[in-house]
């Protein structure tokens, strides 16, 4: 016991912070699965686990772009909606060879996240060689494209593979036993649910790994440089494209990921939800929960997804409520007597321990 | 700093206030609806005697799913209140069956609207009045069939919601009966020569018609000269669309659409001077009540909708009295949906305890109840007479047999054709 005392605090901070997080996780899920696995979680709560995952993941993904990277992205409900709808293909053309669901999960998010990081790479490449405000708006634009091709997209599949389309179901020209998978935009219909809470768990835990350990690698320091002072970094060699690039095509990888669970959690999914709002809502999580705050991101994710739905008893007045929480959590984190009067009292605490210890 | 902290005192105090308010009125409401449901249950102990032969008693929980806010809100809350009022009017009746009704906001989002259902478990519904709009309805029908949760939906119209699910039904048109039904009746009562459609192509409701109505028209050979799509964030300026139509030379325009960019449409084709005759379904309805509305510019406007609101017959004079005393609105046909969904449950109940004997349905489990609700509504002899629609029945697959019916509007009010 002593040595893991003394090899906790031996470690650097950064590692000990990360190990919290991934501590945080594992008893969210303990707690929640032997509640589950006694049935003794609400239907409404249990039913929400998996979109909370989801919701971390791609909060935690924006958190590498807008906190790490320093860069405004409001278009992260467009790499979702990629991921979500790739997802989907992949997984109903595995349907009859890979009867396994999990198994077809893992499928469908590692296509997920590669189709939407190839989208990130593609939209990255003109859009990060902008700055400031005029970064946030091509963003902006983009996810609204992707929205937009989505809801044109029709795909189909029977015996000769796969089938797309920009114009209607017929002109895909399947023979008749094929499957309509995306029908522009009535979105996906009839899919096969898939996404378990463990699968989202796991998933949450890789993306910490992924982002923490990318922070404090050589590549994190690089972003956060750029970010700190761009033309301190730039004259330092650092290529800031090229490290822009990594953060955005990590975080739309890791964002497609959480949108092939999402999609599959739903026996349907339209291109409507992957708009403007959702990237906003996200944006809300990482917001509140603090730029470039990795715990906050996770808690704010957590708590402002579930808040909703435990403010449905205020019936009508429950969006005002909602929103007045939301103000009321940004004043009291902004607030320098608020963080003053925290800090002064995690100080007597310490002190009324140390002198416990004594 | 000062400012600051007043800011964050002040937004304290609004939430500890509307948390009041909000808790105390829906302490009252329980206290409200226990006390009711205690004075009903001495009633019903007293009533089970003499009905003893095969009437229906005890406490239904019925749930219903709709967006009672944002875009799409107006259905929602139509639906919310008529069922309201539907339940109201059995309570009062005194027949030993009382029924609760909880509506949950879905935001019309298939997320939210799974998250509205599971609430509803929480709450032990029974059986679910909707959804009401398609997309979350496909989606909570998933999750219901999984469950064997019965539910009957007042206006998802789309075919996918209930393919493959026998616990699922419809009492409003499915979209291929619409978009087919309005081909064959613009052509069988040789309303045009030249069609022109207008839908929106980001809507699935919308493009679902469209579809069907296209097949119908090229089977029995009714001309459509133009096809133009918009979506939701260029639901502005129909300018293109409507000069599309009129260089095509159409004289009918299909609107599959609903009533907001409908309303666009119409002004924007009497600025622009063109005056076709404009064709709508169901999503139409509504049209008449949108604020600052000039209502002449729908003059002439056809629609293809199972209720009217200025229908003669006593069960439609009743209820859009009720209607109005209660809400202080015109009922649309969303809220006749949800009206007759109620008492179509009802019925289905009482039909079952008139061939199988005496029902209790106090506290029992919903999967029960959906075989029971599963076994009437399939049954061919099984019809309900409604506002929407005389002897609707209904087919195993979910869907159901009434007869369509147009309005024309005239006067700034529906007329019957």
């Amino acid at each position: 016991m002593k040595n893991v005392l003394k090899k906790w605090t031996s470690l650097s901070k950064n590692s000990r912070d990360g190990f919290i997080n991934y501590g945080i996780v594992i008893v969210f899920f303990v707690i929640f699965q032997s509640l589950l696995s006694t049935k003794s979680l609400s239907n409404s709560l249990s039913g929400q686990l998996v979109p909370i995952c989801v919701y971390v993941v791609v909060a935690l993904a924006l958190n590498l772009v807008v906190g790490i990277s320093g860069e405004l992205s409001l278009g992260q409900a467009g790499f979702m909606g990629v991921g979500a709808f790739t997802g989907v293909i992949v997984s109903t053309c595995l349907q009859s060879s890979i009867s396994n669901g999990p198994i077809r999960l893992i499928f469908a998010i590692i296509f997920g996240a590669m189709i939407a990081g190839i989208a990130g790479l593609l939209i990255g490449i003109p859009v990060l060689r902008l700055r400031g405000d005029y970064l946030a708006i091509v963003t902006l634009a983009f996810g609204e494209i992707i929205k937009n091709i989505l809801n044109c997209l029709y795909v189909g599949v029977d015996s000769h593979g796969l089938h797309f389309g920009m114009v209607d179901i017929p002109s895909l020209g399947m023979e008749a036993d094929g499957i309509t998978i995306i029908n522009g935009p009535m979105g996906a219909v009839g899919i096969t649910k898939i996404s378990t809470f463990l699968a989202g768990i796991i998933l949450v835990i890789l993306t910490l790994v992924i982002i923490q350990n990318l922070i404090n690698s050589r590549t994190g320091r690089a972003i956060m440089a750029i970010r700190d002072n761009r033309i301190a970094a730039e004259a330092c060699g650092i290529n800031v494209t090229k490290y822009k690039l990594i953060a955005f095509v990590t975080s739309a990888a890791i964002a497609g990921a959480a949108g092939a669970l999402y999609g599959l959690n739903f026996s349907t999914i339209v291109p409507k939800k992957f708009d403007f709002n959702t990237s906003i809502l996200i944006l809300v999580f990482v917001v509140l929960g603090g730029i470039g705050n990795i715990r906050g991101t996770l808690i704010a994710a957590t708590v402002l997804y579930i808040l909703p739905e435990l403010l449905r008893e205020f019936a009508d007045y429950r969006m005002l409520i909602y929103a007045i929480v939301l103000i009321l959590v940004m004043l009291v984190t902004n607030n320098e007597k608020a963080k003053q009067l925290i800090n002064r009292v995690l100080v007597k605490l310490k002190l009324r321990k140390a002198k416990e210890g004594e | 700093m000062k400012k600051k902290l007043l800011s964050v005192v002040l937004a304290a105090t609004m939430v500890f206030s509307l948390v009041a308010c909000g808790s105390s009125e829906s302490n009252s409401s329980a206290e409200g609806a226990s006390s009711e449901s205690v004075a009903t249950t001495t009633d019903a102990s007293g009533d089970v005697a003499p009905a003893g032969d095969g009437a229906v008693t005890g406490t239904l929980k019925l749930g219903l799913i709709g967006p009672l806010t944002g875009g799409a809100a107006l259905y929602g809350t139509a639906c919310a209140n008529a069922a309201q009022l539907a339940v109201d009017e059995i309570n009062a009746q005194g027949t030993g069956l009382t029924v609760e009704l909880n509506a949950q906001d879905d935001e019309h989002d298939a997320e939210k609207s799974v998250n509205a259902y599971n609430n509803l478990k929480d709450w032990d519904a029974q059986a679910i009045v909707g959804c009401v709009t398609t997309t979350p309805c496909v989606a909570v029908s998933a999750e219901a069939y999984a469950d064997r949760m019965f539910m009957l939906t007042p206006s998802a119209s789309s075919t996918s919601v209930t393919e493959g699910k026998d616990n699922m039904f419809q009492l409003c048109f499915s979209d291929p009966n619409q978009g087919s039904a309005s081909a064959q009746y613009i052509y069988d009562n040789g309303l045009a020569t030249k069609v022109a459609i207008i839908y929106n192509n980001a809507d699935a409701y919308s493009t679902g018609i469209y579809q069907t109505f296209k097949a119908k028209a090229d089977e029995i050979g009714l001309e459509v000269v133009s096809e133009t799509t918009f979506t939701d964030d260029t639901a502005n300026d129909f300018s293109v669309q409507l000069n599309a139509a009129k260089d095509a030379g159409a004289d009918l325009v299909f609107l599959p659409i609903y009533y907001t960019p409908a309303s666009l449409i119409l002004q924007q084709a009497n600025t622009m001077g063109y005056a076709p005759t404009f064709f709508g379904v169901d999503g139409m309805d509504g049209i008449l009540d949108i604020e600052g509305f000039d209502t002449s510019l729908a003059e002439g406007v056809l629609l293809l909708t199972p209720f009217a609101a200025d229908a003669t017959d006593d069960l439609t004079v009743s209820f859009v009295n009720s209607y109005k005393s209660a809400y202080g609105d015109t009922p649309i046909q969303f809220a006749a949906d949800a009206y007759d969904c109620v008492y179509a449950i009802v019925a289905a109940l009482n039909f079952y305890a008139e061939k199988n004997g005496a029902l209790n349905v106090d506290g029992m489990s919903y999967d029960e109840l959906c075989e029971i609700l599963i076994s009437v509504f399939s049954d061919p002899n099984f019809s309900v007479d409604g506002l929407t629609g005389e002897g609707m029945t209904w087919t195993a697959k979910g869907e159901v047999n009434k007869a369509p019916k147009a309005v024309v509007i005239k006067d700034g009010a529906y007329a019957g054709m």
